[in-house]
């Protein structure tokens, strides 16, 4: 059940959108697939809509084979990023058009739109029109439409991103609440890292068209499979073949071995959190994420120089030792060492 | 950056005195002289069965050759704009035609084509059919030369609304032919509106590609702008200038449907038309009436 892909390619012209693409996407969860722009998660999100035809590979939905069928065909709601709303109808128009289509009697069409207007709580404005609407309202009627013929799985298409950021926020609080509520298949489709975390259960980071990896927000950040997953879910510092999380930088006044020489460049402070930025002996520039109390026990000033022991790190490459708990690896830190102390001084 | 007043009034006056002198003076002296000895002698002129049987196939040109270029020219823009192709650009050239020649050579190809030595004429003869000095001959002519208004009109606007709204309704359960009809027409209804207006007021008030097809025998193959020709050449200046206020006026009445129906749309609360186009077409079919 729920959604799967196999093998899924598409390219437009020179540009590879999806490169062997699968996912599965478990009945009635919550997915978000995430990536830059150009990563292919729209593609792939259209296409399991059969809004774009796949060169190769299979969508199966609920079980069925769906990759012949026309959108017409696929029972799903597709939500788009600037709404679709359809501009000559009311609200009510919109999201009964769905119904209409079915042939529902008029009876039946006026309960069904009227309950999904109260769940998104748009009850009141039925007779507008979308032009009389605000964007995250707009994006409502969007979602009630698509949910109003009863979709076997709800796809997003960077719902929220023509929104500003309050409104942005609200809306992914309600959609995960919704979705609670109504346990259909839902994906949806994002870049920001954040946003994705914050509302989906199950997230599949996509690069280059393809799957880089997939599994709950705790596994990408605790466990990244590639580098570019590391990068782009949570922030990264990288110590040459090593990746450093910049909470586990641990920034010490005196000399310690295995710690590095840094000198502080810039302390910025984002309310609670600090951010402390650092130049190494060989030019690398780092970052160091404290709180306000350990800045305050420090006493960092600018041009002042610490010694840097990267708590957890990871490493990509098959050639580099995975380094252990109690520092970075040591040939880096030979090779940078003495240069460092003489920059450093000067 | 505003303008000062008495240099925005200076404009103003330019420009109404302007379309005063070479657009209102001509029509507003074409009234005066149709109603200067009263409302009977007009109506007298138009009553005559040479002036209504005009009158008819005026009426039946408009009818014939503009829901046939409506049809034509919404389908035809729907291929230009959204099924990309190679050939677009040709198709694109060719709709321009009619916008590039003069209607006589118009009516002249026409002849050449149909008439006795031509390439369809002598088939089309033995089949029973007469095309040049009858009806089908002037309806072609008449669709020719109004052909691009429609394809013109809808292009821009179906380019405009994309195609999002679209693939909604198909992902909403809608097939093609309901796509269309619920969401793509009535989004572009204004272009096609004010092509239809366009397309109306041309075939009105056709005249060089239609003298040369029809032969202009009265009571026959006369529409009214060949009436009012034959009849100014005639000095009989009274059914000329009748004719030509029946001319205006179906033109008008052409205007005030499209507009009364604006502002129903307006009333509702629906979208409004686009106000440049409507501002257009207002002075533009004056000038085609």
């Amino acid at each position: 059940m729920g959604i799967t892909v196999e093998g899924a390619r598409k390219r437009f012209g020179d540009f590879q959108a999806l490169d062997d693409v699968s996912i599965d996407v478990p009945d009635g969860s919550l997915t978000a697939l995430l990536g830059p722009s150009g990563s292919g998660k729209s593609t792939l999100l259209r296409a399991i809509a059969g809004l774009e035809t796949l060169d190769a590979g299979t969508v199966t939905i609920s079980g069925e084979d769906a990759t012949a069928k026309p959108a017409q065909k696929r029972e799903v709601g597709f939500v788009f990023q600037h709404y679709a709303a359809f501009k000559h109808m009311t609200v009510f128009g919109n999201v009964a058009f769905g119904l209409k289509i079915r042939k529902w009697s008029k009876a039946q069409i006026n309960d069904r739109v009227h309950e999904l207007l109260r769940l998104v709580q748009l009850d009141g404005l039925a007779e507008r029109y979308p032009d009389q609407l605000s964007g995250g309202q707009r994006q409502r009627m969007a979602l009630a439409r698509a949910l109003a013929v009863e979709p076997q799985v709800l796809l997003l298409d960077e719902p929220f991103g023509a929104l500003d950021a309050k409104v942005r926020k609200d809306l992914r609080t309600w959609l995960r609440r919704l979705h609670d509520e109504m346990h259909v298949t839902t994906i949806f489709v994002t870049h920001d890292q954040e946003e994705a975390m914050d509302v989906a259960g199950q997230l599949v980071v996509m690069n280059e068209g393809r799957v880089e990896q997939s599994g709950s927000a705790d596994d990408l950040y605790e466990q990244p499979a590639t580098e570019f997953v590391m990068s782009f879910v949570g922030e990264v510092n990288r110590l040459g073949e090593h990746f450093v999380r910049p909470h586990d930088m641990s920034v010490a006044l005196d000399r310690d071995d295995g710690a590095e020489e840094a000198m502080v460049q810039r302390i910025v402070a984002l309310g609670f959190e600090i951010r402390v930025e650092f130049v190494l002996g060989d030019g690398t520039e780092v970052w160091a994420q404290l709180t306000r109390a350990e800045l305050q026990k420090l006493e960092l000033r600018e041009s002042q120089i610490v010694y840097l022991r990267p708590g957890q790190t990871k490493s990509f490459s098959g050639d580099v030792p995975p380094p252990d708990g109690d520092g970075a690896s040591t040939p880096q830190r030979q090779d940078g060492g003495d240069d460092a102390e003489v920059s450093a001084a000067a | 950056m505003t303008s000062s007043t008495p240099a925005k009034w200076g404009l103003r006056s330019l420009a109404l005195g302007y379309l005063g002198l070479l657009l209102l003076a001509p029509v507003a002296m074409i009234f005066y002289k149709t109603f200067e000895h009263g409302l009977g002698p007009p109506i007298e002129a138009m009553t005559s069965p040479d002036a209504l049987h005009a009158i008819w196939l005026t009426l039946l040109m408009v009818a014939v050759a503009v829901p046939l270029n409506t049809v034509f020219g919404v389908g035809c823009a729907l291929l230009l704009v959204r099924h990309k192709w190679k050939g677009n650009a040709l198709i694109d050239g060719i709709i321009n035609l009619p916008f590039a020649i003069s209607p006589i050579v118009v009516g002249l190809s026409l002849f050449l084509l149909y008439g006795n030595d031509g390439w369809f004429g002598p088939t089309l003869s033995e089949w029973g059919i007469q095309v040049l000095f009858s009806t089908p001959g002037m309806i072609l002519a008449s669709v020719f030369v109004s052909l691009p208004f429609v394809v013109r009109e809808t292009v821009p606007v179906l380019q405009e609304i994309g195609t999002e709204q679209e693939q909604a309704a198909s992902t909403l359960g809608a097939n093609v032919w309901q796509t269309f009809w619920r969401v793509t027409l009535p989004a572009i209804r204004w272009g096609v509106a004010y092509g239809i207006v366009l397309t109306t007021a041309r075939v009105l008030g056709e005249f060089g590609a239609v003298t040369i097809v029809s032969g202009s025998i009265s009571g026959e193959t006369e529409t009214l702008p060949l009436f009012v020709a034959k009849a100014f050449e005639q000095f009989n200046e009274e059914a000329a200038y009748a004719g030509a206020i029946v001319l205006a006026l179906l033109a008008l009445t052409t205007l005030l449907l499209m507009s009364v129906g604006g502002r129903k749309a307006k009333a509702q609360g629906g979208p409004i038309p686009i106000t440049g186009d409507t501002a257009i077409s207002t002075s533009n079919t004056k000038e085609g009436s």
